[in-house]
């Protein structure tokens, strides 16, 4: 059956895990990864919260999930796929950070009693947030959410001390950051095809969200344009390949550009109001979803460099 | 003081009773009624107060941690007649009861702005008390953000390292012109919700409490904060310095810690 589903992956380079109205499609990006692409809209009920890319490594020995989905459902689903994938036991569910979209679909996998790994400061950031989500996400998600549950990490990755984990023949580096998305950024990077997922530290198409800092986020993507890759899986949109740094490019371009205008709106004094009808405005026709998330991202950046 | 912890004892027990948990989603049942008796008695409240006074709020929370807030007033401050204090309630938030600003009759027009959490979906009010003892309120509904963010801080670990950290922001002043100022303490606010990973415990909360800013020893503006106040607390007024003199910031918070800047005009 294995050995039929892996042939059969060599011709078709999709799956659909057909469940009541969904089709949840998992692609295969080639030797042993495959994702599912999240939409570009704000969580609901109809698109189950899978609005993140999630993602699954196969190695020799072992499955890991890489973000696992944004509802106890599309959790479910993506276990769904793999099971249909692969006879392998799930041995780690990564989350590359606290957002719901990358980490609500976590306890569909307890049953496989994974090892969960994030970040250091991961478990607090949940914590500080659980309360909230779980209120605000049960009339979001609607039934999708029903058995969500908040799973922190039981391994670790601190800042400067990047973790590897071995799925049989196959390792994954897990780095860890300083504060940037947010502050508990974690990436993934398989040795095997040089694929770097980002987390929500690159966002492609979709427009990124600050929940961190501006200049911890620029610093950080700084630093990720001299890796060496052959593609990267972003925490939104597209993966990239032999365009990765154009990918990376288009995100500092526009933080950059936010960050001066804020920068000089603060040195003459200017307000926050000023700041979110002026800044950046320009960039509206270069991401989907602008209009929902632009102006926070002003908002978020403005205090931050309000303490330069 | 005393009345104010009552009143806020009082509202927890009525929410209770009325089985609504302050973390609740948005009530179904509009809370003001309650909240009105709770802080303000049976003392009558003359809504849409726009001749009066003028609230301005985004209409969605872009960002629930930070939502600039500013209230204006069309009549100037007279010392017969002046606004003695502007109470803010955000009906939603875990503690509606967000701010009371005691005003100065020296301060000509109103102009004050801050920034506030808001949960979700919410009425925030501005309710101004006038020397004569009676209420104006002017209201805006907020959206609640979508999405991913939440009133918890973003970097807790940078808000703690600049602790107490201020700054009083101004243009030169010009004698006799109103000047627009601003002050602003790094504190991280801490409302109780947020945990700490190294004790395993919820950081108890920690916030600023009150305001008080003064010019050559006149207190203009001293607000009382509670924790509906975003994580670095920042006040932005107007006021004409009509001598010399120093302005001056002092800021007590929950803990009794005090932190205190000053600026020369």
């Amino acid at each position: 059956m294995k050995r039929f589903f892996g042939l059969l992956l060599l011709t078709v380079s999709s799956i659909n895990i057909s469940s009541g109205a969904t089709d949840y499609t998992i692609s295969e990006l080639g030797e042993g990864i495959y994702y599912h692409q999240g939409v570009h809209e704000d969580a609901s009920a109809q698109n189950i919260g899978a609005i993140a890319n999630v993602s699954f490594v196969i190695g020799d020995t072992c499955v890991a999930v890489i973000d696992s989905g944004g509802s106890y459902l599309e959790g479910s689903y993506l276990r769904k796929a793999i099971k249909e994938t692969t006879d392998l036991p799930i041995c780690y569910v990564i989350n590359t950070h606290v957002h719901p979209d990358h980490t609500f679909g976590n306890a569909a996998f307890k049953i496989d009693k994974p090892t969960f790994i994030g970040h250091s400061k991961l478990a607090a950031a949940m914590e500080a947030r659980k309360t909230y989500f779980d209120h605000t996400f049960k009339d979001i998600l609607g039934s999708t959410y029903t058995g969500t549950e908040f799973i922190p990490p039981s391994i670790t990755v601190e800042n400067n001390k990047p973790l590897t984990i071995d799925l049989g023949n196959r390792k994954l580096e897990l780095t860890a950051y300083i504060t940037a998305h947010t502050d508990n950024d974690l990436t993934v990077f398989d040795d095997t095809t040089k694929t770097l997922w980002t987390g929500d530290l690159l966002f492609i198409e979709r427009i990124p969200a600050l929940d961190g800092s501006i200049n911890g986020w620029i610093t950080v993507m700084d630093n990720m344009l001299s890796l060496d890759l052959n593609c990267i899986i972003p925490g939104h949109g597209t993966p990239a390949h032999s365009n990765w740094k154009e990918a990376i490019n288009h995100q500092l371009h526009y933080f950059n550009l936010m960050r001066d205008q804020i920068r000089s709106i603060i040195a003459n004094l200017g307000t926050i109001d000023e700041a979110t009808k002026s800044v950046g405005l320009t960039e509206q026709s270069n991401w989907e979803l602008f209009d929902q998330y632009h102006r926070r991202n002003v908002t978020a950046s403005f205090v931050e460099l309000e303490w330069e | 003081m005393f009345k104010q912890v009552i009143n806020l004892m009082l509202v927890s027990f009525i929410l209770m009773l009325f089985g609504l948990s302050a973390q609740a989603a948005t009530p179904k049942e509009p809370l003001w009624p309650t909240l009105k008796v709770a802080y303000f008695g049976d003392k009558p409240i003359r809504e849409n107060a726009n001749d009066l006074l003028v609230i301005e709020a985004p209409k969605r929370a872009e960002d629930a941690a930070i939502v600039p807030i500013t209230v204006k007033s069309l009549v100037a401050q007279t010392p017969d007649k002046y606004i003695k204090n502007i109470h803010i309630i955000i009906d939603n938030n875990p503690e509606p009861y967000s701010a009371n600003f005691h005003l100065s009759p020296a301060l000509g027009l109103i102009d004050i702005s801050t920034r506030m959490r808001v949960d979700q979906y919410t009425d925030i009010r501005a309710i101004a008390e006038m020397n004569d003892g009676s209420l104006h309120m002017v209201s805006r509904f907020v959206k609640a953000s979508g999405g991913c963010s939440a009133p918890a801080g973003k970097d807790a670990a940078a808000a703690l390292a600049r602790l107490g950290k201020m700054q009083i922001r101004m243009r030169t002043p010009t004698l006799g012109e109103p000047v627009q100022t601003q002050v602003i303490v790094s504190h991280p606010n801490y409302n109780g919700l947020q945990f700490d990973q190294a004790s395993r415990r919820y950081i108890p909360a920690h916030y600023v409490k009150n305001i008080n800013i003064s010019y050559n020893d006149t207190s203009l503006i001293n607000v009382d904060t509670g924790i509906s106040v975003s994580e670095d607390p920042s006040i932005r007024f107007t006021f004409t310095p009509k001598l010399n003199g120093v302005l001056k910031a002092d800021i007590i918070d929950s803990e009794g810690q005090t932190f205190s800047m000053q600026k020369e005009i």
